[in-house]
């Protein structure tokens, strides 16, 4: 009966304990620990983090101890008379080598990690991520898909110069519209690199941080143990909206990521209005280009209205961090599109400017847009605001790219 | 010979008939005293304008969405703040105590070369205004982090050029004092002092300007690179080009890390010189104290890497750098147990400067502890570039440079100005410091395990509370600085006039062989060391 009363209790308290976690984490107010792991990897940083802090803790209570007893008990107001000592070649010899010892005694757990953090052979799936000002973009090199993912979060939650802000959704600043979505139990391979300056690809429950660098290749590695939802976001400065490029990783059972891969798939040949869920070249498995654009059904035809209807997600997904809503830009460093003579002017130089970037300046180029994003984006801004120049279409950014 | 009849010897040489008084006196000065002071007034002035720039930083930070400011100017002021502290406030602050403390230490009359020093200081101050100005100019001012990474800081326009040519100026200033302070102690020292009898703070200023003399030039070598990859169509940088930006990583943090050994190890002679005097009682390990000491400094060149687990670096560098910065905290661990053993069956007084001396002991102790954790490479891949690292570099900054910075200035200000400071006021400042500081920034410690970033203007909203916290404490220890300021002004006009040696414990030459004020030059003749 007592045995009885004491797993009743325990399985009460662990219900309490599971709601408050709960809550937790849906609000982890006064959190002082490090994400609960969601990777192997990520349990053995959370181990190591762990042992080494109590190691930490426990010196600085004996060292500190010894110390603040000799503030209290060696001090003139009680009387204490100094000693003149100044020298014992023994007791230093031992703080000399005890560090030492302990350091060794952490060392060993920690090399077996690295080493295995380092090893990314024999992966189930290869990802390539790139980095754009500020959006991720994902290429499944086996799967097929392609896509761009950029933070969900309303400018109206998060600007609030003029008057407060909307109520701010729970997941402010860490939603996306397109997450990165895995398959549970599977070695996940990350090939991370970037198109214009340093960013980190940064989601701490798996167990990673990686920085991608223009020009270079870094790969790194991650198993998803759980279903579940890891949020992360760019983890190095890389320009004014460096705080607005989160990272979403939605882990799923393998048949649901199978199913998960066939709907994009599915989906990609219309390129439905605001998805930039495409389907890249066929599963042959070799890096993509950099700035290759996600494949689309060139056939479609696409009326004024419905480019300048998707041009509008365009911009705002796109150029609004430095053009603004309002096309007014923030000049000197970012240049109004309401009234500019390269947006008014003739067709090829504006296509050829935001299909390739304008080297040296924060305008990158947006090759990585669809060409029925790019034409849309285009006509929004030779439309929009007081603009009234003609409208661009898919077939002619088409024509642009090849050349 | 006694201090007191020195004393009276110096009384009477104390005649400013010689030299130029009024904006003259400081503007052509060659006097090491003068020159000390005009560089902790500057570094004074440094403090405040990179401390209302982390104000504004904090009060956007206050809670999550976008009230004061907007992201670029965030960056723009996150990036000069660091500069401003870094190379604006902690720097010349020491390189003011060595000018003032380095002669009378080792019973010279002054610095070895005068002119230079003059030169020394007068390109600071060009260089501060060309960083604060590049606020104003289109653009804005830098905003890719202290560390000046490319590509990011290709993209901005003239003022990243005003700030290379700030680090240049900087850096031509640097080792200009370094050499100074080098030719200085190895060559002026009294009959006497030998190289083993110094004290530590001259010991630790030995060190520190041979790493300045080592790292300016690579510093100055990286933004010269940047300079030409931005306007004469070099690649160094650029992968396009065949260059690459990770080597700009390796340079800059080959000077980085040796940068911070370069602002804390004048800290370490600084409370070597007070826990004794307070704990009226020899220092213990005095030789241990100069090894360790070197060791850190030769240790402080093969850990860069630690700055880089994150670049995708082979296991093989990732290893070599976490177990070299691990071994860092060896020599490290060495000094903490020194002090403490020093305070042990000491006869101690609690006076400002050795509550700041204490309050460094313990907290620099935690910012030492969170290097550790940080030095473990997988733990960093979790923590790197988040408030973690924040929190540990400001507990190491903060409370290790700077605390040692008043813990100095109230130590010598005596010998300084021949008045006495209000130690209530100074405990006063002491206390609201410590405890600003700490609900400032050990909240950070939590915001970074929990995945919060570094230099982002806006937060999720699990981040909310402890970053309101962050700000309070900020607050507070921001305003508490003007007790300082005030408590300094105060005491220069008072006439409070200062004893000789006003602490029983202190026994380093200035103390015992100069009146307080010292004279304008320390040592015509030099004393004997025994
Ligand atoms: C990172 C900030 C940034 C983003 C995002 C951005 N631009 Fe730009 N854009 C610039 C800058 C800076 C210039 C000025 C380049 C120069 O110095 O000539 C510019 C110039 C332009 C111009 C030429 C304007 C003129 O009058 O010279 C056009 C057109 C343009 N951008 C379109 C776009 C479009 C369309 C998008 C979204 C797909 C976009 N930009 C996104 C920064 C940006
Ligand atoms: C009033 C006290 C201080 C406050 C409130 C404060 C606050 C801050 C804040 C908010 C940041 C930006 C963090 C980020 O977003 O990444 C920062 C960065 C920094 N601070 Fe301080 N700080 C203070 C004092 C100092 C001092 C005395 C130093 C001494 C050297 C210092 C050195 C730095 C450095 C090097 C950075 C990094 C800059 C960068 O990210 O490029 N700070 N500080
Ligand atoms: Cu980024
Ligand atoms: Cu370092």
């Amino acid at each position: 009966m007592g045995l009885d009363m004491i797993r009743k209790a325990s399985r009460n308290a662990a219900l309490a304990a599971a709601a408050l976690t709960a809550s937790a984490a849906a609000h982890a107010a006064y959190d002082v620990d490090i994400l609960p792991p969601g990777s192997p990897i990520a349990q053995q940083i959370y181990d190591l983090h762990w042992a080494i802090m109590w190691v930490c803790v426990v010196i600085f209570v004996i060292v500190f101890g010894a110390m603040f007893y000799s503030i209290f008990k060696h001090r003139k107001s009680v009387g204490a008379k100094a000693a003149h000592f100044h020298e014992n070649t023994t007791v230093e010899v031992i703080w000399t080598v005890i560090p030492f010892v302990i350091l060794i005694g952490m060392a060993y757990p920690a090399t077996k990690t690295v080493l295995e953090m380092k090893d990314t052979a024999n992966p189930d799936l290869t990802i390539k991520v790139t980095a754009y000002q500020w959006a991720w973009e994902y290429d499944y090199l086996q799967d097929g898909v392609k896509f761009n993912s950029l933070l969900a979060t309303p400018r109206a939650q998060i600007e609030e110069w003029e008057k407060k802000g909307e109520a701010k959704n729970p997941d402010y600043l860490l939603e996306v519209d397109n997450p990165m979505v895995v398959p549970t139990g599977k070695k996940v391979r990350l090939l991370v690199t970037s198109n214009d300056v340093i960013h980190g690809w940064y989601v701490p429950q798996l167990g990673i941080n990686q920085y991608g660098i223009p020009g270079f290749v870094k790969d790194t590695w991650f198993k998803a143990d759980k279903p579940g939802t890891y949020r992360g976001q760019c983890s190095q400065i890389c320009g004014k909206e460096h705080g607005y490029m989160p990272i979403v990783v939605v882990a799923k059972a393998p048949e649901e990521y199978a199913a998960w891969v066939k709907e994009q798939k599915a989906k990609a040949p219309q390129a439905a209005a605001p998805a930039q869920v495409a389907a890249g070249s066929p599963s042959t498995g070799a890096v993509a280009t950099t700035a290759a654009a996600p494949a689309e059904d060139p056939n479609r035809k696409w009326t004024t209205d419905e480019l300048k209807a998707l041009g509008e997600k365009v911009y705002a997904a796109n150029c609004v961090a430095c053009h603004q809503a309002t096309g007014k830009g923030m000049p000197p460093a970012f240049p109004a599109l309401d009234g500019s003579k390269v947006v008014t002017g003739a067709k090829g130089a504006q296509v050829a400017l935001v299909l390739n970037g304008k080297q040296g300046t924060a305008m990158a180029s947006f090759a990585r847009l669809s060409d029925s994003e790019l034409a849309a984006v285009i006509t929004y801004t030779r439309t929009a605001w007081g603009n009234k120049a003609g409208e661009v279409t898919p077939a002619e950014i088409k024509a642009a790219r090849k050349g | 010979m006694s201090a007191a009849t020195h004393a009276q010897d110096h009384g009477h040489h104390d005649d400013h008939a010689h030299h130029p008084t009024g904006l003259k006196r400081w503007l052509f000065t060659t006097n090491h005293k003068d020159i000390g002071t005009l560089y902790l007034w500057f570094s004074l002035t440094m403090f405040f304008m990179g401390g209302v720039m982390a104000l504004l930083l904090r009060a956007e930070l206050f809670q999550p969405g976008l009230q004061l400011i907007n992201p670029e100017f965030f960056n723009s002021l996150t990036t000069v703040h660091g500069l401003v502290m870094v190379f604006g406030a902690i720097m010349p602050a020491w390189v003011g105590f060595a000018n003032w403390l380095i002669p009378m230490q080792i019973g010279a009359a002054d610095m070895a070369f005068p002119r230079m020093n003059n030169w020394s200081f007068w390109l600071v101050v060009p260089a501060a205004i060309l960083l604060v100005a590049s606020f104003f100019v289109p653009g804005g001012a830098a905003a890719s982090g202290w560390t000046l990474y490319p590509p990011l800081i290709i993209q901005q326009g003239i003022s990243i050029d005003m700030t290379i040519l700030a680090v240049h100026i900087l850096g031509a200033s640097s080792i200009m004092g370094s050499i100074n302070i080098i030719t200085t102690i190895l060559n002026l020292r009294a009959p006497g002092m030998t190289l083993m009898k110094m004290p530590l703070f001259v010991w630790t200023w030995l060190i520190t300007a041979y790493l300045l003399i080592a790292v300016m030039p690579v510093l100055a070598g990286a933004v010269t690179m940047l300079l030409t990859d931005r306007h004469f169509g070099t690649s160094f940088f650029n992968a396009a080009g065949g260059g690459d930006p990770t080597m700009f990583m390796h340079i800059f943090w080959f000077f980085g890390h040796p940068e911070v050994y370069i602002m804390i190890l004048p800290a370490f002679g600084v409370v070597s010189a007070i826990i004794p005097a307070f704990a009226r009682k020899p220092l213990f390990g005095y030789a241990s104290m100069v090894y360790a000491t070197a060791s850190i400094a030769i240790l402080s060149f093969i850990v860069w890497g630690h700055h880089m687990f994150t670049v995708g670096m082979p296991a093989a560098g990732n290893l070599f750098f976490m177990y070299a910065t691990m071994l860092i905290a060896v020599p490290t661990g060495v000094k903490i147990f020194n002090w403490i053993a020093t305070m042990w069956q000491g006869s101690m007084t609690f006076e400002t400067p050795m509550l700041f001396s204490i309050g460094f002991i313990c907290l620099f102790t935690i910012g030492g502890f969170s290097g550790l954790v940080l030095a473990i490479t997988p733990v960093d891949i979790t923590l790197h570039n988040t408030y973690y690292v924040v929190a540990h570099f400001h507990y190491v900054l903060v409370s290790g440079a700077l605390f040692t910075l008043f813990a100095g200035a109230y130590f010598w200000i005596p010998k300084f100005t021949g008045k006495m400071y209000n130690e209530s006021l100074g405990k006063l400042h002491f206390w609201l410091s410590v405890i600003g500081f700490n609900i400032a920034f050990f909240p950070q410690h939590f915001l970074g395990l929990a995945g919060m970033p570094r230099r982002i203007p806006d937060y999720a909203l699990q981040f909310a509370e402890w970053n309101m916290w962050s700000t309070i404490g900020a607050f507070i220890f921001g305003f508490s600085q003007l007790l300082f300021l005030y408590n300094m002004i105060e005491c220069i006009r008072s006439n409070r006039k200062a004893a000789d040696n006003p602490w029983e414990g202190a026994d380093t030459l200035e103390w015992t062989h100069l009146p307080s004020p010292a004279p304008y030059h320390s040592f015509e003749t030099a004393p004997v060391v025994k």
